[in-house]
């Protein structure tokens, strides 16, 4: 780890003043579940690192009926998955919590820490940047890409989104708020992520003088909702595919609904396709079938990690029938 | 047979000998008390980081170490390996830095520059024609007939690839230790080491220090497989540096680098035919096998195992490559030699429609001298995992995806003691001390020591003081091959009953009876069958005056008490989803035997621990390498995936004990329980899903690849 100075601001503004305009000469420390472990391996090197611990406008869980919940972006993921009121009302978000499994992990990362987690690609990890290249050779098509993405896929960006929440929260309809100099924007989830071009950018729609604040998410009363990931591991591991689905039933009819894969591209992956399929049907094992098969119709699997697709294929059909069966 | 006087003693009589006796090392451990060398720390101690190079194989060039010479806090920078070397794996050692704090050292590495010039690397040898002449075939063995057992008309011969990658240690504690020069001459190391008696001379060739200048201390350590008998160069590294230096130096490798580097197991892949008669009975083998271990190749593992099938072709090849060196890994070869039988062999069995417990005991012949103990053992796992209810022909028929499956396999191991000396004393104040130069591993090492001494001397355990983790304490042999407790349990015992008899000697005229009438019992020295006419230990050892017993214990030594050579069966139940591919384990039965057990639950955590582990080289394990840059993708535990609680089911261990088992003394124990799992699991999904996955880990790739090509049925 790079030597560095610390800072510890005490409000939002005082955070932004002390980050810097590029990326790279300083780093936020919301939980350190991720960001120590980037700097340990050298893969950031900020000479300052700017804590959001003690800026305590940022924690809290709110919800109210009306306008929905409110997650500040250091609430942490214990108190996710204990808050009696996500539990209540949004049950994919704390099983998609509860997938982090690890106690150390859970009681220190946040909900903000896991949105804007870095990607576990190994050859970024080693040292080979975003969009890991060696002498300016793309290392993922020919290498080791079996947990690679096979959506999205087309370069130069070949990691996955690692996020277990962002799917669930996508498919919920939720939006951040994002704090900068010129002080707060809202920006649909949906939006937030994005495919880097080049490796000076980032994978997701933060200036590097910004930080996220709050998460928040509209009411889903009446929904039905499950998530489902494939994991090889029980714990300390992330799923190879993930899927979260929300629907809106009329009857035993669906009226809408929304998928998203997570694990599978470089930022979550709605599933229009997949929707299409539904709407109008009645969930059946056939059906969620079909839209699993839908929702991986254009995928575009690399040298080693075809069998993603049927592991996506199945996390959608999955995620569909145990939402009509009640949700998670 | 006439009764040898260091005889272990009737199992009628046993106090604490094969009883469930916890680790008398369990609160230090928990309560971390017990000080690994990780903890040691040292007035004034500087630490030292290593500079690896980042290519699998290249000549050094030129190193400039300018820059980090003149950072504030660096004490010294050393080269390790000259320019003009070649490297021969990413990771290895080339300059060594020793400053003050630990983040100062990490930041002189990056400041130190080396050129290179890179040259062509292999890191992947699974397909053999990507290889070119980093083969080197060896010569065809043949043994009966072959040819004749192949071509016989009645014969059933299945024929299959098989393989497992090359895996790492993956030592909870990474290699490492601290050195402190005494005075000019003397050295002193804490170093995470298996062979605690066994460094000072290796560290002395190297250095050219005289061997009895040289003390290596390891009190506990967290954990070695195999890859930690040596001093290693970072070993050596770490007393020349404190030696320039002349402060004490700490050098732990960090995790990436001790993945890359301190341990490997070598990779074994194999195309196999076997031949049996109608009735199962079999006939003949061939395989062509290769596999690495790094620059030096892999040789043919122990194949065809366990069961010695006549009529043998065996061709084998070994490949050079820079995956980094391997060493010996729990039960050096044969996991994998076990892995490439027990699975070819499961398919044999499935193809004569046969069910794989029957066809074994048909072979059982083919195991001598340990035909009897396979059958008892796999009756025994049979009836443990309710084989008779839940087995079925390959393929399981219930509908939905999760389809379950049992496997069995069977091991074998040497696990004779090893050479030990060990010092017994008796005390006036009636405590005892046993010393001795061996290390506990985490296997229970001093708790086996102390209730051998209890047993002895009739008293509890917590009575006996243990000193061990010393060179300078009498040498024991380094723990490998399984060796160690048949090796300190032998010293121990002989010792103890020497060491009895002069106290008896010193106590027998007060009681007035001769010496011989003399027992230890129940925390009294006693006239036998006379308990009345008795000293309690303290008053006994009282009579010894001012002078202490004190006794050398040998092994080997006079009268068995102990011998070599195990069996072992696992069988494993799991369940696949089809679907996903993932498999997973509902329980692991494992039966198992190594003589006289000297203290159950040590011998049963054994077993958990090494099936622990065999899930984890079954399921998730492999030393990523990429093949362009020739680096290892997975150095660090997020992405090299071990087993944990969650991943294991329920494991279900059996010792066997009694007769024909106590009988032939003690025999070690960490290694055989840790062969059998890879072939067990892999028959399991084998039989859920109806068709073989030819390599370990069974990642869900490889299953669902495996079902695309056929399966279930
Ligand atoms: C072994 C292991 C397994 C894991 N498995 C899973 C899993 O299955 N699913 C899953 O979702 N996660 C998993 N995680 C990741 C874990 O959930 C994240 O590390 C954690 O949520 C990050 O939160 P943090 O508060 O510690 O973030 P930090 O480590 O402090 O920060 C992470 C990154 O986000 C940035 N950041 C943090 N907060 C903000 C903010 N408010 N505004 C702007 N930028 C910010 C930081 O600068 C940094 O780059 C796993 C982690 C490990 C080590």
């Amino acid at each position: 780890m790079q030597a560095f100075e610390y800072a510890n601001p005490t409000t939002k503004e005082e955070a932004v003043r002390l980050l810097a305009n590029q990326w790279g000469e300083a780093e936020i420390l919301a939980g350190g579940t991720d960001s120590l472990s980037l700097m340990k391996d050298h893969v950031s090197t900020p000479r300052r690192v700017v804590s959001l611990q003690a800026i305590k406008e940022l924690r809290g869980i709110e919800f109210k009926p009306a306008t929905g919940l409110r997650l500040g972006a250091m609430a942490t993921l214990s108190e996710l998955i204990e808050s009696a009121a996500v539990r209540r009302e949004y049950p994919a978000l704390v099983e998609a919590a509860e997938g982090v499994r690890s106690p150390q992990i859970l009681n220190m990362g946040t909900v903000g820490g896991d949105l804007c987690q870095r990607p576990r690609c190994w050859y970024f990890r080693a040292g080979y940047g975003l969009l890991a290249r060696d002498d300016g050779k793309a290392l993922v098509p020919e290498g080791e890409n079996q947990y690679h993405a096979i959506l999205g896929n087309s370069g130069p960006a070949y990691f996955v989104n690692p996020s277990s929440l962002a799917p669930a929260l996508i498919a919920l309809g939720a939006k951040v708020r994002v704090f900068g100099p010129q002080g707060t924007r809202e920006v649909g989830l949906d939006k937030f992520f994005l495919t880097p071009a080049s490796d000076d950018q980032r994978e997701c729609d933060l200036k590097a003088n910004e930080i996220l604040t709050d998460i928040l998410v509209p009411p889903a009363k009446g929904t039905k909702m499950a998530i489902y990931e494939v994991r090889q591991r029980e714990a300390l591991d992330y799923p190879l595919a993930a899927a979260a689905v929300v629907l809106r039933l009329d009857g035993k009819t669906v009226k809408s609904a929304r998928v998203v894969l997570g694990h599978v591209a470089p930022v979550p992956w709605p599933a229009p396709e997949a929707e299409a399929v539904l709407v109008g049907k009645t969930i059946s094992e056939a059906v969620a079938d079909e839209a699993g098969k839908a929702a991986v119709s254009k995928a575009t699997p690399l040298s080693k990690n075809a069998y993603k697709v049927q592991l996506a294929r199945v996390a959608v059909k999955r995620a569909i029938l145990r939402a009509a069966q009640g949700g998670a | 047979m006439a009764k040898c006087k260091y005889d272990w003693p009737e199992a009628g009589q046993r106090k604490l000998i094969g009883k469930r006796i916890s680790r008398v090392t369990g609160p230090a451990m928990a309560s971390g008390q017990a000080k690994y060398s990780y903890d040691i720390n040292r007035p004034g101690m500087l630490y030292a980081r290593l500079l690896a190079c980042p290519y699998a194989h290249a000549k050094i060039k030129s190193i400039d170490t300018s820059e980090a010479e003149k950072l504030p806090g660096v004490k010294t920078v050393r080269i390790i390996q000259r320019v003009g070397t070649e490297i021969q794996w990413a990771g290895d050692e080339i300059v060594a830095v020793v400053a003050e704090r630990e983040e100062i050292a990490e930041d002189a590495l990056r400041r130190i520059k080396v050129e290179y010039e890179k040259l062509p690397h292999i890191v992947h040898e699974e397909d053999l024609s990507q290889v070119g002449d980093r083969a080197k075939p060896a010569a065809e063995q043949r043994t009966g007939d072959p040819d004749a057992a192949f071509k016989d008309p009645d014969a059933v011969i299945s024929e299959g690839y098989y393989g497992l990658p090359v895996i790492i240690h993956c030592t909870p504690e990474t290699h490492g230790g601290v050195a402190e020069w005494v005075d000019a001459e003397n050295l002193r190391v804490w170093i995470s080491t298996q062979n605690v008696s066994g460094l000072p001379p290796q560290i002395a060739e190297t250095l050219g220090t005289p061997v009895t200048n040289i003390q290596a201390l390891c009190e506990y350590m967290g954990g070695g497989f195999g890859s930690k008998f040596s001093p290693d160069r970072w070993g050596i590294e770490m007393a020349r540096l404190a030696k320039d230096v002349g402060k004490p130096v700490k050098l732990m490798l960090q995790r990436e680098h001790d993945s890359m580097v301190a341990g490997a197991r070598p990779s074994y892949f194999a195309k196999i035919r076997v031949a049996a008669k109608k009735d199962g009975t079999l006939t003949g083998w061939e395989s062509d096998t290769w596999g690495t271990g790094g620059p030096g190749g892999a040789t043919l593992p122990p194949i065809p195992y366990v069961l010695n099938v006549p009529n043998q072709i065996k061709r084998h090849t070994s490949v050079a490559t820079n995956v980094g060196p391997a060493r010996a890994w729990r039960a050096p070869g044969h996991p994998q030699a076990c892995y490439l039988t027990m699975t070819a062999l499961d398919d044999l069995a499935a193809k004569l429609n046969m069910d794989p417990i029957e066809f074994l005991m048909k072979n059982l012949a083919l195991a001598k001298p340990r035909e009897q103990i396979y059958r008892q053992e796999l009756q025994k796992a049979a009836e443990l995992a309710e084989w008779t209810k839940n087995w079925h022909p390959r393929g399981d028929k219930s509908p939905g995806p999760i389809k379950r499956g049992l496997g069995v396999s069977i091991h074998t191991w040497g696990g004779g003691g090893h050479n030990s000396l060990c010092n017994v004393a008796i005390h006036p104040d009636g405590s005892v001390e046993i010393t001795l130069g061996s290390q506990d591993l985490g296997t229970g090492t001093r708790t086996v020591i102390a209730i051998t001494a209890a047993e002895t001397f009739g008293l509890p355990v917590e009575a006996v003081t243990v000193n061990i983790g010393d060179s300078k304490y009498p040498p024991s042999g380094g723990s490998g091959g399984s060796t160690t407790v048949g090796g300190v349990s032998g010293s121990t015992r002989r010792g103890c009953v020497d060491a009895l008899e002069q106290l008896f000697a010193a106590v027998a005229p007060g009681l007035g009876v001769p010496a011989e009438q003399l027992e230890a019992a129940d925390g009294r020295i006693q006239v036998k069958g006379d308990a009345a006419k008795s000293l309690t230990w303290k008053q006994a050892c009282a009579k010894l005056g001012v002078k202490s017993v004190q006794v050398q214990g040998k092994n080997p030594g006079p009268c068995q008490l102990g011998s070599s050579g195990v069996g072992g069966v696992q069988i494993a139940d799991v369940s696949v989803d089809t679907e996903t591919g993932i498999v997973k384990i509902n329980k692991m039965v494992a039966v198992q035997d190594c003589g006289l057990i000297i203290d159950l639950k040590t011998a049963e955590n054994q077993c958990y621990g090494a099936i622990t582990m065999g899930i984890g080289y079954s399921l998730f394990e492999e030393k990523i390498m990429d093949q362009v840059t020739g680096r290892m993708l997975n150095p660090n535990l997020d992405s090299y995936k071990l087993a944990g609680i969650g991943d294991i089911g329920e494991i279900v261990v059996h010792m066997m004990t009694g007769p024909g088992y106590d009988d032939r003394g003690v025999i070690g124990l960490g290694e055989p329980p840790v062969i059998a799992p890879g072939a067990a699991i892999s028959n399991a999904v084998a039989n859920a899903i109806g068709v073989r996955v030819p390599t370990l880990p069974l990642t869900p790739a490889k299953v669902l690849a495996a079902l695309a090509k056929g399966g279930i049925a």
